[in-house]
């Protein structure tokens, strides 16, 4: 579905990013690691075309993206969920507005979908704050709100930047075991993130690949995590 | 496509873009102030055009004679001009005017006591040409022969500056319309460069959730079409309100008794507010669009 073959990408300086090589085939589980400025969320953008290699290919659902206009690449982020390291959120919506964004700008905004909605606050805990506006939320529920928009439109693939960074350990469980059912339910899921114990987590709950970034380049992680 | 786009307001898509009140109430104003602009020169472009055209028919149609001769000689005079209009191809009448017609047309120079009988006044007589008219140069010939104290006035030596200024405050009139339409777009071009700018963070998360090109711009472009649309109503009826008020100049007011609009072009003002609105769609697209290829 994503497809970054000998990829490398530099912010116009050096090299951040050389020779990457991945694929996110169909129900399959992946975190990425690495050191703060390794590159993770750079290498996230690159995923969902935000940056366009410097270097190699990026392949969208079989479309390389160099050959893809704006509406093309805005229009295959539908199928890809993205919890943004820094969430991204309207401050003028509420925090359902801001979940169900994905709904409105794709023309669907149907009842059903709204039905959708309060189910989904209901999963990350934040049905009380549903008419709250973003910068009244705290860190982590913000994530939470993230982490629900990212998957509203049930995209093929969920890439999340450090879904669980501000949360506690139990609220970190819940958003994991959303995550892994998601997983179970045949979507692709690509976790950057530091958090080794949530890595040892979900390997015990699902097939997980760890992929680590590491002088520039993506290694696979060793099993000693 | 694009008015159904905009007919069919979508409450969620409207709402993606941050309201602005001061920026609202800017373009509505400005777009009030050039629809009002608008309307009278309109108004004026119209009237002017009116006038020229009734003075040219008017003017053109109707020419007099002057007789002047020692009074024993006038009447016989005033006769044989009248034998020699009658037979002239172009001259649908010709009539003298009675005594009490020549003081009423010197009474505003002379006041109501003139003793107009007492005086050798020459006679005129009026003339009126068929729509074909007649041959001017000819009938002075004929009548420097027949008629020696006849004068031909034909006024044709003081109609045409007065047509043509009048024609050229028609073109003036219709050359403003199109700079105030002109100065509207660059007006709102300006207004939505600055709320797109302003936006751009907006734009950006429209961007990663995916929207299209089409649905950002089209938030920004109801938006400033809806603005400008009611600015330019409000502007238009106060417009044509001024006008209905306009005090009555009355006949002597002659081109300004005509500022204002007649019969179905009443109409024409209410064109203003859409073709304003038109003027702001466009502008705001091609604002959005340049802003969006910027902001990739
Ligand atoms: N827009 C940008 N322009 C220039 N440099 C950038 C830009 N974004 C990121 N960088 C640099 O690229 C490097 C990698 O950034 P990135 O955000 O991908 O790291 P990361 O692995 O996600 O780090 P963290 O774990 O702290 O989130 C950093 O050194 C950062 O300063
Ligand atoms: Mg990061």
């Amino acid at each position: 579905m994503i497809e970054l073959e000998n990829v490398a990408y530099s912010y116009g300086g050096g090299e951040l990013l050389t020779d990457i090589s991945l694929g996110l085939a169909p129900a399959t589980f992946h975190f990425l690691t690495g050191p703060s400025g390794a590159g993770k969320s750079t290498l996230l953008k690159l995923c969902y075309g935000a940056l366009r290699p410097t270097g190699g290919h990026v392949r969208l659902f079989d479309r390389d993206v160099t050959q893809m206009d704006r509406d093309a690449v805005a229009i295959s982020r539908r199928r890809i969920g993205v919890v943004h390291q820094d969430c991204q959120f309207l401050d003028h919506l509420s925090v359902a507005e801001n979940i169900a964004l994905p709904l409105a700008v794709s023309g669907q905004d149907s009842a059903d979908e709204r039905a959708n909605l309060r189910e989904l606050l209901g999963w990350v805990g934040l049905t009380g704050r549903a008419d709250a506006l973003p910068p009244e939320l705290s860190g982590g529920e913000r994530q939470r709100a993230a982490l629900a928009r990212a998957v509203i439109m049930s995209p093929d693939v969920i890439l999340a930047d450090e879904p669980t960074g501000n949360v506690d350990w139990e609220m970190s469980q819940r958003l994991l075991q959303l995550l892994v059912e998601l997983n179970r339910m045949g979507k692709t899921i690509l976790i950057a993130t530091h958090d080794l114990s949530l890595i040892r987590a979900a390997k015990q709950q699902v097939q997980a690949r760890v992929l680590r970034i590491s002088k520039r380049r993506l290694q696979l992680a060793g099993t000693d995590l | 496509m694009v008015l159904k786009g905009l007919m069919t307001s979508d409450a969620a898509a409207d709402r993606v873009v941050p309201p602005s009140g001061y920026t609202a109430r800017l373009t509505m104003f400005s777009a009030a102030t050039m629809a009002f602009l608008a309307v009278f020169a309109l108004a004026l472009s119209l009237s002017a055009g009116r006038v020229a055209q009734e003075w040219g028919e008017a003017l053109a149609r109707s020419s007099t004679l002057r007789i002047s001769a020692a009074p024993e000689e006038l009447s016989a005079q005033t006769a044989a001009a009248l034998r020699v209009l009658e037979t002239t191809p172009g001259v649908e009448e010709a009539r003298p005017l009675s005594a009490e017609e020549q003081q009423a047309l010197l009474e505003p120079w002379f006041g109501p006591d003139l003793p107009v009988d007492t005086l050798p006044m020459p006679q005129l007589i009026d003339i009126v040409e068929t729509p074909e008219g007649y041959d001017s140069d000819g009938l002075r010939l004929r009548l420097s022969a027949e008629v020696p104290g006849a004068v031909l006035d034909d006024h044709t030596r003081w109609r045409r500056p007065l047509v043509a200024a009048a024609s050229r405050l028609r073109l003036l009139g219709w050359v403003s319309i199109g700079l105030i339409a002109a100065a509207t777009g660059a007006m709102i071009t300006l207004a939505a460069n600055a709320a797109l700018a302003a936006n751009a963070k907006v734009i950006t998360v429209l961007r990663l959730v995916g929207a299209t090109d089409a649905y950002i711009a089209g938030a920004f472009v109801r938006r400033f079409t809806l603005r400008t649309l009611g600015g330019a109503a409000l502007g238009t009826a106060l417009a044509i309100g001024a006008i209905l008020v306009l005090p009555d100049a009355g006949e002597a007011g002659g081109f300004l008794a005509g500022i204002g609009f007649q019969g179905w072009h009443w109409i024409l003002p209410l064109v203003v507010p859409p073709l304003a609105a038109l003027v702001a769609l466009y502008a705001t697209q091609a604002a959005a669009q340049r802003v969006l290829k910027e902001l990739t």
